[in-house]
């Protein structure tokens, strides 16, 4: 049942290496904070998700910032109402937004393509709106739901677990609070356990009939398989991950606010699975990445850092490069990423990580003709 | 045992009626495509249905294997009335179809292209598999390039089934059929668009399938695939059934040379 192919053990283990050691190699591109860290190990949970949607069926869904959204509110409920122990919230988060997803995702998916996409758009969009009006009593609208001292936390208080005489109280894992690095590598475990959970997707009969449901829906009925079934699993289980990473984000800062479910944030999460790679294992992870460094580095990124970063050219020059280069950072990182995304789009199709394929044949092509040269050589003595 | 001798339909009874379409009629509109259709296919045989174009041919598959709903009447397989039920369904009972222009899955692997039906034989319609590899099921993967080195596809299992040439394409659907081992096999003009050796070739194929007992309902224009194979030849023609019985009868039958041949049988 854990079992992998010797290739997808060695992905899965450079990749928790990767993840545990994000505090280093993070330190030199000046992202080595905890709260940026999370926000990393969080949306990849976020797009990983999606790609087993998007990735294996090829249903584009512009709606599942809703389940992160559902997810947000449930985990904070679940420390006003329940506990501040990071697990019921996340049990729960996921639950929630897998109901949410099995109610929106069987409406939505009785149709295809665009269609499809439209739906799931405007449930999200409706989620978002019913957030801030009619459901306030629930999100607390505009202000965003917050924990306060004096919530019931039944658990809680039938364990006896007492509140420090002051401030809010903090989210924990079974009495260990989480604040800061031990937030961020609880979260990275958890992304770990998720990656863990694609790659055996992926490997998965149950994602061969996902990827036959992409390559060609006549064949697949027409071969004994229901479709309908397979495609909500698939939309459940995307939206169970954003749920769970819906959670995370409560759990690393307890407030969930209505601007979580809006449409920009579903199209970010579409941005960063196709700029990583869309149906692959590592690119959505990478495309979260980059899009969330781009969000916090590159947006604060002000005039005085480009001047002092063009003082090398004369002034006049200087003064130029800065005025140029000024529009696409900061506010403007938005064009940045834009610019990039163009780009990937029309020479890389297949995101990032096509890019690093393609170069790695590329060096593998040169060594083998220098093989053939050394092999020459050697046959010429 | 090889996959060869596995692929055998496992109870054939001959003489048994397995397809039964029982007076169907299939209007589009004013047109009518089928008009009172009778057909009976015995377990065991090759039934060709072959008639000139725009006979019906193609409408009458499909409403064989639940692509479109007759007008009135029936289709019984085994004992179970086809119509209404959902193309997943129809595959369930044991009915597997070759399309005219090759379906096959293009993004997957050989390999997998074979696989993937061999799932949905041994799981069912839905079922949520998901913590085994597809490269751990030893037997179907077995059975699978077992089909696959029979149908000469063996050395190109791990390619995009996308990136085969047509002839191999509709031999890979071929072998996606038959690793489901279907109690009837329906073929929508196997060789058309083929060279005179890919039929050939096609033809001792679909030989070696039907000595293994399958049934098999073939609609094709070759008449000399045709004769090659069929136990029974029925002729349509403008939606209706003119004759039917043993190749040598249809073919000396005054009807299906005027059918054909546009001459009044004299």
């Amino acid at each position: 049942m854990f079992s992998l192919s010797r290739k997808d053990f060695t992905l899965l283990a450079v990749f928790s290496v990767i993840v545990m050691t994000m505090p280093i190699w993070l330190q030199p591109l000046g992202a080595a904070y905890p709260g940026l860290m999370q926000k990393f190990v969080i949306y990849a949970i976020f797009a990983i998700g999606f790609n087993i949607l998007f990735g294996l069926t090829g249903y584009l869904s512009f709606g599942h910032a809703a389940f992160l959204g559902v997810g947000s509110y449930t985990a904070v409920w679940s420390f006003k109402l329940l506990s501040m122990d990071m697990i019921p919230a996340l049990f729960f988060a996921v639950v929630f937004a897998g109901i949410f997803a099995l109610f929106i995702g069987f409406f939505s998916l009785r149709r295809s393509g665009i269609y499809f996409s439209i739906l799931t758009l405007a449930f999200a969009q409706m989620s978002y709106s019913l957030a801030y009006s009619v459901l306030t009593p629930i999100t607390n609208g505009e202000t965003g739901l917050l924990i306060a001292r004096d919530d019931p936390r039944a658990i809680d208080t039938m364990l006896g677990v007492g509140q420090s005489a002051s401030g809010m109280p903090m989210p924990s894992l079974i009495g260990i609070e989480l604040g800061g690095y031990g937030g961020f590598y609880i979260c990275a475990l958890v992304l770990i356990a998720c990656f863990f959970l694609s790659q055996k997707i992926f490997a998965s009969p149950f994602g061969m009939a996902l990827r036959g449901i992409k390559s060609n829906p006549t064949r697949m009925i027409y071969t004994g398989f229901n479709t309908k079934p397979y495609m909500l699993t698939a939309f459940v289980i995307s939206g169970m991950f954003a749920g769970l990473a819906g959670g995370l984000l409560a759990v690393t800062d307890p407030i969930a606010g209505a601007e979580r479910m809006q449409w920009t944030e579903s199209g970010n999460l579409v941005l960063m699975t196709i700029l990583g790679g869309v149906g692959t294992l590592l690119g959505p992870v990478i495309g979260a990445w980059v899009i969330k460094y781009c969000e916090n580095i590159f947006s604060a990124i002000n005039t005085q850092m480009l001047n002092g970063f063009f003082e090398f050219l004369p002034d006049g020059v200087q003064s130029v490069a800065v005025t140029v280069m000024s529009k696409f950072v900061g506010e403007g990182w938005h064009l940045t990423l834009g610019l990039v995304f163009v780009l990937i789009v029309v020479f890389l199709p297949g995101g990032l990580v096509e890019g690093a394929e393609k170069l790695r044949h590329r060096f593998r092509r040169r060594s083998d003709t220098y093989d053939l040269a050394a092999d020459a050589q050697e046959k010429r003595t | 045992m090889t996959a060869q001798a596995k692929a055998v339909a496992p109870d054939a009874v001959p003489g048994n009626i397995v397809l039964h379409v029982a007076d169907v009629f299939k209007n589009f509109g004013g047109l009518k495509a089928l008009s009172d259709i009778d057909l009976q296919v015995e377990e065991g045989t090759t039934h060709a249905i072959i008639g000139p174009n725009g006979a019906g041919k193609s409408t009458l598959l499909n409403v064989i294997i639940g692509r479109l709903p007759p007008t009135s009447g029936a289709v019984v397989f085994d004992g179970n009335v086809l119509t209404g039920m959902a193309p997943h369904e129809i595959n369930q009972l044991g009915i597997s179809r070759v399309f005219q222009t090759p379906e096959i899955f293009a993004d997957l692997s050989v390999l997998n292209n074979v696989m993937a039906p061999a799932f949905a034989r041994r799981d069912g319609a839905f079922r949520v598999n998901m913590f085994r590899a597809v490269m751990d099921e030893a037997e179907i993967r077995a059975e699978a390039e077992g089909l696959l080195r029979e149908f000469g596809l063996y050395a190109r299992r791990e390619d995009h089934a996308g990136a085969l040439s047509r002839g191999d394409k509709r031999r890979l659907e071929l072998a996606m059929c038959l690793i489901q081992r279907p109690r009837l096999l329906l073929l929508d003009e196997p060789t058309a668009g083929m060279s005179r050796h890919d039929t050939n070739t096609t033809i001792e194929l679909l030989k070696s399938i039907k000595s293994r007992g399958m049934t098999i309902v073939i609609i094709e224009h070759d008449m000399h695939v045709v004769f090659s194979l069929a136990d029974r030849i029925s002729v349509l023609a403008q939606g209706r059934l003119i004759a039917s019985g043993p190749p040598q009868q249809v073919k000396d039958d005054p009807r299906v040379k005027e059918a054909y041949l546009g001459v009044p049988a004299e």
